[in-house]
């Protein structure tokens, strides 16, 4: 009873994510084999696009500033959402209410946060120096130094998406079963050996996907950078997605932003293969050691 | 209580305080921004608590006769660009979770993945060539990257959830398809259409990178206008605020009274990912 009548139903969205997601792809890798400028006629020039991606400084300086970026966006977030997990995992008053103000900054509109944290990095009336100045710290440059830039921007990326993960997290602690913990409180385990020796173990899977998908967001991460720095100060926080945007639609070099946009995407798929074959790594070794 | 418990509790409160406090002192801080003149935004130290309140700075934006157009304009891309994802995504998630078709959500993991700027420049020139630039109608299109597999993803995740029995009964009775989809199994699914709506919804009001290339002056969608008003005005803070603040309003509005929907929305999806 299931011959192939259910496919009306699904031809519709075939259509559009035909137009707008696979034909734009095709599209994308045909374009980064020409020179295409707007307003020039374009050429056929095989790969000399990608060669170029091997010797643009500015291009392997991004990928570094990415690597940093996502390191810092994916770390620091799965350390906090842990943290606020196992405390929104408990029962207190208000709680409903309270994850739903924790969880605000997440679904809040990027641009307009961006705007509101810029006034706040202000070196000389932002309140964020003006708090470091109340327990004795001299003010900072923030964004507007190159060597401080990067963590500032974490700094945000971390405010705004630590939420996420304590989400997935919270799903994870939900599933675990209580007898693990009545037997260790019988054994008169601490806090934390409670939970790096249960807890931990039991969420791995939840914080392996959080930490998934918050590599694809940091790595993507546009909006926060672009209306905090643009990429900026001179180019010390230009991430790959800046760099890709100056090119396409500052130089309008389509071709050769497209190269950067596939380099980009298997640049993604890559990190992604890593953390898999990372994760499989650790399940092999705990299997190995009866862990 | 014991000693213990007395320990643990304002362990717990404390914690509580200092998981919360950011989130909620950043938007108070955005608030007390918007609500301030010049003079106290310019003040050291910080004034936090403004002695005149300046509704003016709120006033002057929604008195700008530019920013009803921005605000049309977000309503009726978010609007057009969710509901036609609704239109296609329904019942396309109701047939890939019938088919039991799972290899097809690959199509959606890799549009996940794909940075949004990536479409717009194939897409950038298909809109020029087709002349449409100039007009909303690329906008929404391009909303459709955001919206279509958010819908997709969370209504195969609810279908698959929805009991079958009722759905066999009425094939048996001589319904198609058809009738079964509209009749019996979309009313169940309300809930799950309820989910997929109001995360559409914020994703694709809250998109900038579409709007920053393909948007001119009269086609910004808000997050885009608000972007532009820093270049103006560099240094007037309270007018910035109050923008940004009306800009995401509706967002905080929704992620206070809809949030058991946008939590089972993101959770569903991440933890189907795996």
């Amino acid at each position: 009873m299931r011959p192939p009548s259910y496919w009306p139903f699904v031809v519709p969205a075939l259509v559009v994510v035909l137009a707008i997601i696979i034909f734009p792809w095709v599209f994308t890798i045909w374009m980064s084999l020409n020179e295409w400028k707007v307003g020039s006629s374009t050429t056929f020039v095989g790969f000399s696009n990608y060669l170029r991606l091997t010797k643009d400084p500015r291009f392997i300086e991004a990928i570094g500033h990415t690597l940093v970026y996502t390191a810092l966006s994916v770390l620091l977030p799965l350390v906090l959402g842990t943290f606020a997990a196992v405390v929104f995992h408990q029962k207190f008053p208000g709680r409903g209410f309270l994850r739903g103000v924790f969880i605000m900054p997440m679904m809040a509109t990027p641009v307009a946060i961006a705007l509101v944290w810029t006034m706040m990095f202000h070196p000389q009336l932002g309140v964020l120096n003006y708090l470091l100045s109340l327990v004795g710290i001299p003010a900072q440059l923030w964004v507007f130094h190159p060597a401080t830039v990067i963590p500032s921007l974490v700094l945000v990326e971390t405010w705004q998406w630590t939420p996420l993960v304590m989400l997935i997290v919270l799903g994870g602690l939900a599933a675990i079963p209580s007898e693990p913990y009545e037997s260790a409180q019988i054994d008169g385990a601490s806090i934390w050996q409670v939970f790096r020796f249960i807890t931990l173990p039991l969420i791995m899977p939840f914080l392996f996907i959080a930490g998934m998908i918050r590599m694809i967001d940091a790595v993507k991460s546009f909006d926060i950078i672009f209306a905090i720095t643009q990429g900026g100060p001179g180019s010390a926080s230009e991430t790959i997605n800046i760099y890709l945007y100056s090119v396409a639609f500052s130089y309008y070099d389509l071709g050769y932003g497209s190269a950067i946009a596939v380099v980009f995407f298997l640049l993604i798929v890559l990190l992604a293969a890593v953390m898999l074959y990372a994760r499989q790594r650790m399940l092999w070794t705990e299997i190995a050691s009866g862990t | 209580m014991t000693p213990r418990q007395i320990i643990g509790k304002i362990g717990l409160w404390f914690s509580v305080f200092v998981i919360v406090s950011p989130a909620i002192l950043f938007f108070l801080w955005m608030a007390s921004l918007s609500l301030k003149f010049e003079i106290d935004n310019a003040a050291y130290p910080p004034v936090f608590i403004p002695e005149h309140v300046a509704w003016k700075n709120y006033a002057d934006v929604l008195a700008s006769n530019r920013f009803l157009t921005y605000f049309i304009n977000s309503l009726v891309v978010t609007g057009s660009a969710t509901l036609l994802a609704l239109l296609v995504g329904v019942p396309a998630g109701y047939g890939i979770a019938r088919m039991a078709a799972h290899k097809s959500a690959i199509v959606i993991l890799i549009a996940r993945i794909t940075p949004g700027l990536s479409y717009l420049i194939p897409l950038f020139l298909m809109f020029q060539w087709l002349g449409l630039l100039g007009t909303l109608v690329p906008q929404i299109i391009i909303h459709l990257v955001v919206t279509v597999p958010i819908v997709i993803w969370i209504m195969i995740g609810y279908f698959e959830t929805t009991p079958l029995e009722l759905e066999e009964a009425a094939l048996i009775d001589g319904a198609t398809r058809w009738q079964v989809f509209r009749h019996v199994a979309l009313p169940i699914a309300k809930p799950g259409i309820a989910v997929a709506f109001i995360l559409a919804v914020i994703f694709s009001w809250n998109n900038f990178v579409f709007g920053i290339v393909l948007a001119g002056r009269e086609t910004r969608t808000l997050p885009v206008a608000v972007y532009n008003m820093i270049s103006f005005d560099q240094l007037s803070w309270g007018p910035l605020a109050a923008a940004a603040l009306i800009v995401t309003f509706p967002v905080l509005l929704l992620t206070v009274f809809a949030q058991r929907q946008i939590v089972a929305g993101l959770t569903a999806g991440a933890v189907k990912g795996g």
